[in-house]
């Protein structure tokens, strides 16, 4: 795992750190929490270009359906296949097992369109208020 | 409890096969027949009255239970209007006979005219379509009948408004009919917030879809006025009947701006739900509309008989296979029938009533997010109980162990742990008495000891579901 | 007090009292006086008895006595009575859609079972819970298709009944499809004509078996052509059929769907009817409507839930796979004790005896000097017929006999004017085909 300083966010609460100028993305605490029990993972295919900020997977609970946003632009490179059998691994993992997908960047610089660390929390904050 | 396949055993049978009276030389070629079993039980005819008699006696029903469950109308179901509704002369009639020849239905054909008349009064439009088979069936085709009159003018519309405490099905149905979907809030008084329409209000919109009463059981005011703001743009105002049942003989949507409704029989007009349909989602328009309804439509000729009527140009086309489902209609008309005016009227003024006696009752210990005079339904909040960590699921759970099934929960999407409460006019006081009861101590229980609910219920065949299981490891069909 | 309601004039009061109010009007504040009815006016009410005797007048004035060859995809089956005997159950039918499991397991656990008979009949792995109708059926097959594949070219066989092909028209004209319709050759899906125009933009071919000229088909090497283009395929079938015909499953049909009329309904003048729908296991999230799965409870006892509901409108609202909500429940409950009563063993004799009396019926008619009987391919229940004169005539000439002859073609393919399409059900007895058969002889004659 990536030291959380090295993790960025996006408002919709999904979270990218980068190794090896690879992107590894999945969805942060606040939103496995939201959701419960996750059901179903829509994973997006390996290959496909996918925007900044565009939907490219989905979660679902029993309750809830929940669209996943690309913090970054580029090309799927990988997915995480255990999720089709153990969706629960976002519950249970979020920020490690859990993750959804690695994306070969398009444009690092986008990263400047993403939350810090400490900008997310505040961002938190601001959400309980 | 056994499955019906888990009962089978070789060589039972429940049917008697009529003797063949004819040759059986001929044979379909072997390509075209199936090689795989099908895999029906092998069950004698009492195996199958056993098995679904003791189904049966695994629900709750309004024949066995108070059913108050909000934005559904469960009131009681008229046995006459069954008993109609299986007239040989009506439920063996072939839906293609009207094509062969109109004089071979005409009793079918005064049904529906009589229904198109009766509805259109009740509701204050020009002309129904019965075709529709379901209220969301309704609302497609409210919205379908709302493109074909921008198509027609030329209008380039590309959004249609909805409250945000709309049924889902709204949104739903306007999206399928290629609409986008501008939600707007409720405001404080829990009505539709006028001053954010006019702002999303414009030319590119197409229509308003609104519930009247809304889903929170109020009546707003200023409905007239917020017909007003969308005709402005040339747009159309839809109204989802679903609480009709909060009005007859009180107001007319036709008179309050409305160019389409719909109606459900299965809701105002007592047809029973059947466990989730068949329903019947009947629709009216103003007659600036009309040339755009389904064909066929009914029509009377001078001499008094009935035909089937293809010719509409502008027609938005089939929109079932045939007249809607008859039989549903048959008992709605023949309940129309029954109560005529007065009746109606004081279908809607009790349910008003007995909806505004339980408000009363239990305001004192639930939240009443909109503390206002209700309609034909309130809705609460659990949000006083959720603090001791007790959900409006828990008090629906609660209320089964009583013998009531609970209220709506968790709609309307705006009021937290929601609690929708529809008594309908056919419940007396004493029933509300036992349901305000129950409820009251359902609250006391969430406050001396709000452990308890989690077990609950434990009267019932089953206690909670593993609905997590259930959407994980998908099992639909016995066989798979 | 009439209208079934409960409340003595003593509770309105004291009700009145509780709410604080002087008077039922009181609690109509919100409906200003300008919202008012403008008019109101509807017949005074009337008693049960008046109501019936009424109703039974009005059904007088319908000819449903009259021997029937009339089907079209609508057929005057036998219904056991044991089938509206249990239907009747008013727990079935006075309940709502069952939102509340715990005291739904009738319900939930009938409609299991029926999807499991809709499986096992279709040679399918999944089915839901019921949609409205045969017609509307294909229609939410149609776009299920479409979100699988992400395509938007529909190709539809000719065979496929006008009455739905219409209302597939009327349902996407606001929709960016693009539809190709293929004529039918010798009665049969034209395979020639279909390879033509099946491409990669293809989202399905849309089929139905027996089709509605009553040929039965295999459609397997369509399937076949289907798939390599990655295009599913969707087939109408005649539930009944199927107790002899190759299934949808068997041939690798991606999407089933029919008319449920046929297994335990009355005709009812166009519905309530039943829409099944069945399909592959992986298409399960795309699939409309609702679906009872099984779980098990917190003591670990088998139970039903409606399951998967994120696909639907209550929860997804505009993104739903489907705007449906109320379907046809009771319907698919009255099907499913249908099924059961038949079994496997009455269900293959009932399809064996109806293809038989329809063979029988088809052989006599051919003897008819003039008419001609088509036979370029197999047919089960249904078949057509060239009459000498224009088919619309005999018909109206042997309702005067007693008979309705059966569908005119010409109502959905002008040309066809001379054709009728004739269906023969299990009702149907020896002595009854030989007098249809001598009354048609008349008709043309006279």
């Amino acid at each position: 795992m990536a030291n959380q300083e090295e993790y960025f966010f996006t408002k919709e609460h999904e979270w990218v750190y980068f190794e090896d100028n690879v992107a590894v993305v999945g969805v942060a605490e606040y939103a496995q929490n939201a959701l419960g029990d996750i059901t179903y993972v829509e994973l997006p295919e390996v290959g496909e270009d996918v925007e900044q900020f565009e939907q490219f997977a989905s979660v679902e609970s029993v309750k809830a359906a929940s669209d996943i946003f690309a913090p970054i632009s580029g090309k799927i490179m990988e997915v995480n296949k255990k999720l089709e059998a153990s969706p629960e691994l976002i519950n249970k993992s979020c920020y490690e097992k859990g993750w959804i997908a690695k994306i070969q960047p398009a444009d690092l610089n986008e990263k400047n369109n993403l939350m810090s660390q400490e900008e997310y929390t505040q961002f938190l904050e601001g959400l309980d208020t | 409890m056994q499955l019906i396949f888990e009962k089978s055993r070789p060589g039972r049978c429940g049917f008697s096969i009529t003797r063949c009276d004819v040759g059986q030389e001929a044979k379909i070629p072997s390509p075209y027949l199936r090689k795989k079993e099908c895999l029906w039980p092998e069950v004698s005819e009492l195996d199958v009255v056993r098995h679904f008699t003791q189904l049966s006696q695994r629900n709750f029903s309004v024949d066995t239970n108070i059913y108050p469950l909000g934005s559904c109308t469960m009131k009681y179901n008229p046995k006459f209007t069954e008993k109609a509704a299986g007239i040989r002369g009506f439920a063996d009639l072939h839906p293609l006979l009207p094509q062969l020849d109109h004089s071979l239905v005409q009793g079918a054909l005064e049904v529906l005219y009589h229904m198109d008349r009766l509805l259109s009064e009740i509701t204050g439009m020009d002309h129904f379509t019965l075709q529709p088979l379901a209220g969301a069936h309704g609302e497609l085709t409210g919205v379908m009948l709302m493109a074909a009159y921008h198509r027609s003018k030329g209008n380039k519309k590309t959004h249609i408004i909805i409250p945000d405490a709309a049924h889902g099905t709204n949104p739903a149905s306007a999206a399928i009919a290629g609409y986008d979907i501008v939600t707007i809030p409720t405001d404080k008084k829990g009505v539709l917030d006028l001053e954010a329409l006019k702002k999303h209000v414009n030319s590119q919109t197409a229509g308003l879809m609104l519930t009247c009463p809304n889903t929170l059981g109020l009546f707003d005011s200023d409905v007239d006025k917020i017909a007003a703001i969308i005709h402005d743009v040339d747009g159309l105002v839809y109204y989802d009947g679903a609480n009709l049942n909060a009005m007859m003989g009180r107001a007319r949507p036709g008179d309050l701006g409305f160019d389409i409704v719909h109606v459900n029989l299965h809701k105002t007009f007592a047809t029973p739900h059947g466990g989730g349909g068949p329903g019947s989602g009947p629709v009216g328009v103003k007659e600036h509309l009309s040339r755009f309804l389904p064909i066929s439509r009914v029509i009377k000729a001078r001499n008094g008989s009935y035909a089937l009527d293809y010719d509409y140009p502008d027609s938005i086309g089939y929109i079932a296979s045939f007249y809607g489902n008859f039989g549903v209609i048959l008992k709605a008309y023949a309940y129309i029938l029954m109560l005529g005016k007065e009746g109606l009227k004081e279908a809607s003024e009790h349910a008003v009533l007995n909806a505004n006696y339980i408000m009363e009752k239990l305001k004192a210990y639930y939240d009443l997010p909109f503390d206002r005079r209700c309609m034909h339904e309130c809705v609460f909040s659990a949000s006083r109980q959720e603090k001791k960590g007790v959900h409006a699921v828990d008090i629906a759970k609660f209320l089964i162990d009583q013998g009531i099934h609970p209220p709506t929960i968790y709609f309307p999407l705006i009021v937290k742990e929601a609690l929708m409460i529809e008594p309908t006019e056919t419940e007396s006081k004493a029933e509300l008495d036992i349901l305000a009861q129950a409820l009251i101590a359902a609250a006391q229980l969430a406050d001396d000891d709000p452990a308890r609910f989690k077990d609950l219920p434990k009267t019932m065949p089953i206690s909670r579901p593993d609905e997590v299981k259930a959407a994980k490891d998908i099992r639909c069909n016995f066989f798979a | 007090m009439s209208g079934f309601i409960s409340n003595t004039q003593a509770d309105v009061q004291q009700m009145l009292k509780v709410i604080g109010v002087g008077s039922i009007d009181d609690l109509f504040a919100d409906i200003k006086s300008h919202h008012r009815p403008r008019s109101f006016d509807i017949p005074s009410g009337r008693s049960e008895f008046e109501v019936m005797e009424h109703l039974y007048r009005v059904a007088a004035d319908n000819a449903s006595y009259l021997v029937s060859f009339l089907g079209a995809g609508y057929y005057d089956h036998y219904v056991p009575a044991a089938v509206n005997a249990l239907a009747s159950r008013s727990e079935f039918y006075t309940a709502y859609t069952p939102y509340q499991p715990e005291c739904s397991q009738g319900t939930l656990q009938a409609l299991f079972e029926y999807q499991s008979l809709i499986c096992t009949l279709t040679g399918m792995d999944i089915a839901n819970a019921s949609l409205y109708d045969g017609g509307t059926a294909l229609y939410e097959a149609m776009m299920m298709a479409i979100r699988i594949t992400g395509k938007k070219k529909i190709i539809m066989d000719g065979g496929v009944s006008p009455i739905y092909r219409k209302i597939i028209r009327s349902y996407t004209s606001n929709l960016d499809i693009e539809f190709q319709e293929t004529p039918v050759a010798h009665g049969r899906s034209d395979r020639s004509q279909i390879m033509k125009i099946l491409d990669d933009r293809t989202a399905a071919v849309i089929l139905q078996n027996p089709n509605f000229f009553g040929a039965i088909d295999d459609h397997e090497d369509i399937v076949g052509l289907a798939h390599a283009k990655k295009a599913l395929v969707i087939e109408s079938v005649y539930p009944i059929s199927l107790g002899l015909l190759k299934t949808p499953g068997e041939m690798g049909v991606d999407i089933a769907t029919g008319e449920g009329q046929s297994l335990g309904l009355p005709l009812n003048f166009g519905g309530p009817y039943l829409g099944f729908m069945a399909s592959r296991k992986e298409y399960v999230r795309k699939m409309p409507g609702r679906i009872v799965g099984e779980t098990v409870d917190t003591q670990g006892r088998r139970c039903f839930v409606n399951t998967l509901q994120v696909r639907e409108q209550h929860i997804r609202r505009e993104k739903a796979n489907s705007n449906i909500c109320t379907n046809v429940a009771l319907c698919a409950i009255q099907s499913a004790i249908y099924m059961s009563l038949l079994g496997p063993k009455g269900l293959k004799d009932l399809a064996s005896l109806i293809f038989n009396k329809a063979e029988f019926a088809r052989q006599e008619l051919a003897r008819i000097a003039g008419v001609e009987v088509k036979r370029s391919s197999p047919t089960f229940n249904e078949f057509t017929v060239y009459l000498p004169r224009p088919a619309t005539d005999i018909i109206t000439k042997m309702a005067k006999k007693g008979f309705i002859a059966g569908f005119p073609l010409v109502r959905y393919y002008p040309g066809m004017d001379h054709y009728l399409l004739i269906a023969v059900t299990e009702k149907r007895t020896k002595e009854e085909i030989l007098a249809f058969k001598s009354a048609l002889e008349e008709a043309i004659c006279s």
